[in-house]
């Protein structure tokens, strides 16, 4: 068993194991509406991961019963004990975000995060939380943010790359002053709520290309969050790329830098290389590493292409299937990488998980809804 | 505005083939002699009928010059790319262009609406393309333009175009209706696959309907330009997921002007992804990077410039030497200089495979 002492897992995912579940967590008024509606039986599984599918669940993780990620014994022996993590960070993507109803939407990532503190962050240490965003509404996802932040245990929150908008957009700006302000760093992860088409010519006909489409929409999303000057208006912001790929980097970073040559007179914001600012503000997690197995000589080129050793974050991404058994780290990093990849990198991004953790007294049920 | 001739002292020493060249219309009128009565008619009175909020414009204004180089406007009127005399003294000539592929983006009925229209458009185009073009100046070949929407009719033009020589390849626009992997486009890939033509895939200005990006629309021009490179991804996807290689085994694409260092990891992306999903597409025989390196060709312009510019002989080594084909951009206002192009220094064997041996081979010329 490749144990790795001390590894901080940067994404996991535990799933709720059925709607129902929520209802302790709804105000009142919601509580109705899912009831008499039967909301509450619906999955609000997003399209981006089937939970047949072999990408959403490794075969010998894949419960005996309900949905991948959704058993906790086994979450906690497969993701946290096998690997030897001092913690993991989960990423809990639930449909509520993709609803068109703003209050509903909000009202059930409000009942997710709550269901994250009592059923993962107080059932075991080693887990940190990110707090799932009513993307749909940003007025909302800041008031989640605010309604939370007192808990230290939440390093992070949670957007998806594609979403209503590029994650740039100024409409999204009050949403990075509040996680710049806590110190929340925000993590964009893989997925749609197909709002939009996920490629330039439309909608594909399998899902093994709406998921190779990550890749590119990564691109777009950080392109977007350059060209608006996200990062000039908030110096002190982090984000991490979660299952976005990491191979794609390098001409991310050749490409923007040109551009920047080319049309710096549009967005004369942007006061030095891209490439630099993304290298100071952007971190990758490194399930999946798409490189053919076992390339080492690739490996170490795509390394030096990238050209930081702070970039990249240790994660399992548990329980999408990216690897088997215990090799959850490219074949032929070097040595010297170990270290920050596992740990340092995610101490310096996540400033929280070095933060004596502040867990406020237990909220009442549906607090935080009109 | 008059442009300033290269000194011939600073000539190309390698005769060479520039696989992106953009013809223009003097005025909207230089496309009226190739119309019929009826859509002389409804173009003076409709125009364009695209789907974008501005009509006669594009929605994210360019850099400089409405996206032309500024030594590129004709001193006798007209927009860049108008004249040929000009294009010969200013690019052909100077560069060493033994061979320029013409890529005719205006108003050859890729992005129009009205299907008839657009049909009328693209046999318009392209034999203005013969006409004004490549029979005064035969380095020029044409690629045939197509209303992509309209595959049946798009195969009847290759068609017709295929038997003059001229023609070297199709020009498809990758902003289509539906991935181009579908279906409903196979007809135009038989066509070109029988006629031995390639396609040429080059970024259209105006959009199928779809924002640029998964997530939406961009805000400016720097990221709009930057989507030709994640747009074209998904057409490699597209286009090996739905098994077109498998059904066309001879058909070869050519990508202009998105970059080409996304290749390998695209390549190893859908490589591994094919392992895990292959029950879903059962069609698809070999991993993807197979067909990718067998099938697909890139045109260089805009190249990459990496920080260490080895770096992109590296990527290069990835993708193989044989599949890059040099683009100048001409007239545009991102055009790259063959002599500045390359930021290393090549082998004289992968110069003339770059310059020239590569596109020879592709458009057999």
């Amino acid at each position: 068993m490749k144990v790795l002492p001390g590894a901080i897992d940067c994404d996991i995912h535990p799933t709720i194991p059925e709607t129902a579940a929520l209802l302790p967590y709804l105000s009142e008024y919601w509580r109705d509406q899912f009831i008499i509606r039967h909301i509450d039986r619906y999955p609000f599984t997003l399209a981006s991961y089937p939970p047949n599918s072999p990408l959403s669940c490794r075969p010998d993780w894949r419960p005996e019963t309900g949905l991948p990620g959704s058993d906790f014994d086994g979450l906690r022996r497969q993701a946290l004990d096998a690997f030897g993590v001092k913690y993991s960070i989960c990423n809990v993507l639930h449909g509520s975000i993709a609803l068109f109803n703003e209050d509903m939407g909000a009202a059930l990532c409000a009942a997710v995060n709550d269901w994250t503190i009592d059923n993962l962050l107080d059932k075991d240490s080693r887990l940190r939380g990110s707090i799932l965003l009513p993307t749909q509404n940003p007025d909302l996802a800041v008031k989640e943010i605010e309604r939370l932040a007192s808990d230290h245990r939440f390093v992070q929150v949670t957007m998806l790359a594609m979403g209503d908008a590029l994650a740039g957009g100024r409409r999204y700006w009050p949403i990075y002053k509040a996680a710049e302000k806590h110190q929340l760093t925000v993590g964009i992860h893989a997925g749609s709520t197909f709002r939009h088409a996920p490629t330039y010519s439309g909608w594909p006909s399998y899902h093994v290309e709406d998921y190779i489409a990550n890749g590119p929409a990564f691109e777009n999303v950080l392109v977007s969050l350059i060209a608006e000057g996200v990062f000039q208006e908030f110096p002190g912001l982090k984000v991490v790329c979660a299952e976005s790929g990491v191979t794609w980097l390098p001409t991310l970073l050749w490409r923007t830098n040109k551009e920047w040559r080319g049309v710096r007179a549009e967005v004369p914001w942007i006061e030095r290389a891209p490439a630099d600012i993304i290298r100071d503000h952007v971190r990758f997690t490194i399930q999946p590493f798409d490189l053919p197995a076992g390339d080492a000589v690739k490996l170490q080129r795509i390394l030096e292409h990238i050209g930081s050793d702070s970039v990249l974050l240790y994660a399992s991404d548990y329980p999408h299937w990216h690897f088997d058994g215990e090799e959850s780290l490219p074949d032929g990093l070097p040595d010297r990488l170990m270290q920050k990849l596992l740990n340092d990198n995610a101490l310096e991004t996540y400033p929280r998980l070095s933060q004596q953790g502040n867990i406020p007294a237990k909220r009442l049920n549906g607090e935080n809804l009109q | 505005m008059n442009a300033p001739v290269l000194d011939k002292s600073i000539q190309q020493r390698l005769a060479i083939v520039d696989c992106d060249i953009h013809p223009t219309h003097k005025s909207p009128a230089s496309l009226a002699p190739y119309l019929s009565e009826r859509w002389r008619e409804h173009a003076k009175t409709f125009g364009a009928h695209v789907r974008q909020g501005l009509t006669g414009q594009l929605t994210h204004p360019r850099m400089m010059a409405a996206g032309q180089r500024v030594d590129a406007y004709p001193s006798n009127g007209g927009p860049p790319g108008s004249d040929l005399d000009l294009m010969r003294r200013q690019h052909l000539d100077p560069n060493g262009v033994q061979t320029g592929m013409l890529v005719a983006l205006a108003r050859g009925g890729m992005e129009e609406q009205n299907q008839e229209f657009a049909a009328e458009l693209s046999r318009a185009v392209n034999r203005w393309q013969i006409d004004e073009w490549v029979s005064p100046e035969p380095r020029l070949k044409a690629g045939v333009v197509v209303p992509q929407e309209d595959p049946q009719t798009c195969a009847a033009e290759i068609e017709r175009c295929a038997p003059n020589s001229a023609f070297r390849q199709v020009i498809v626009s990758p902003r289509t209706s539906e991935p181009l992997g579908r279906r409903r486009y196979w007809p135009i890939y038989e066509a070109a696959e029988r006629a031995q033509l390639p396609i040429g895939l080059h970024p259209a200005a105006a959009s199928g309907g779809y924002p640029s990006t998964g997530s939406g629309w961009p805000t400016y021009y720097m990221q709009e330009h930057y989507s030709f490179e994640t747009g074209m991804q998904s057409i490699v996807a597209s286009l090996v997921f739905e098994g077109v290689f498998e059904r066309f085994p001879k058909l070869r694409i050519c990508m202009i002007e998105c970059g080409f260092t996304w290749v390998p990891a695209m390549s190893w992306r859908m490589d591994k992804q094919w392992e895990r999903m292959r029950k879903e597409v059962p069609h698809v025989k070999r991993p993807p990077s197979e067909y990718i390196r067998e099938h697909f060709w890139f045109a260089t312009q805009p190249i990459e410039e990496p920080e260490n510019p080895h770096h992109l002989s590296e990527v290069i080594d990835w993708i193989g030497w044989d599949r890059l084909v040099f683009s100048s951009d001409y007239p545009h206002w991102d055009f790259d200089d063959p002599r500045y192009t390359f930021k290393i220094n090549l082998t004289e064997r992968q110069r003339s495979m770059v310059f020239r041996e590569n596109a020879q081979a592709l458009y057999r010329l």
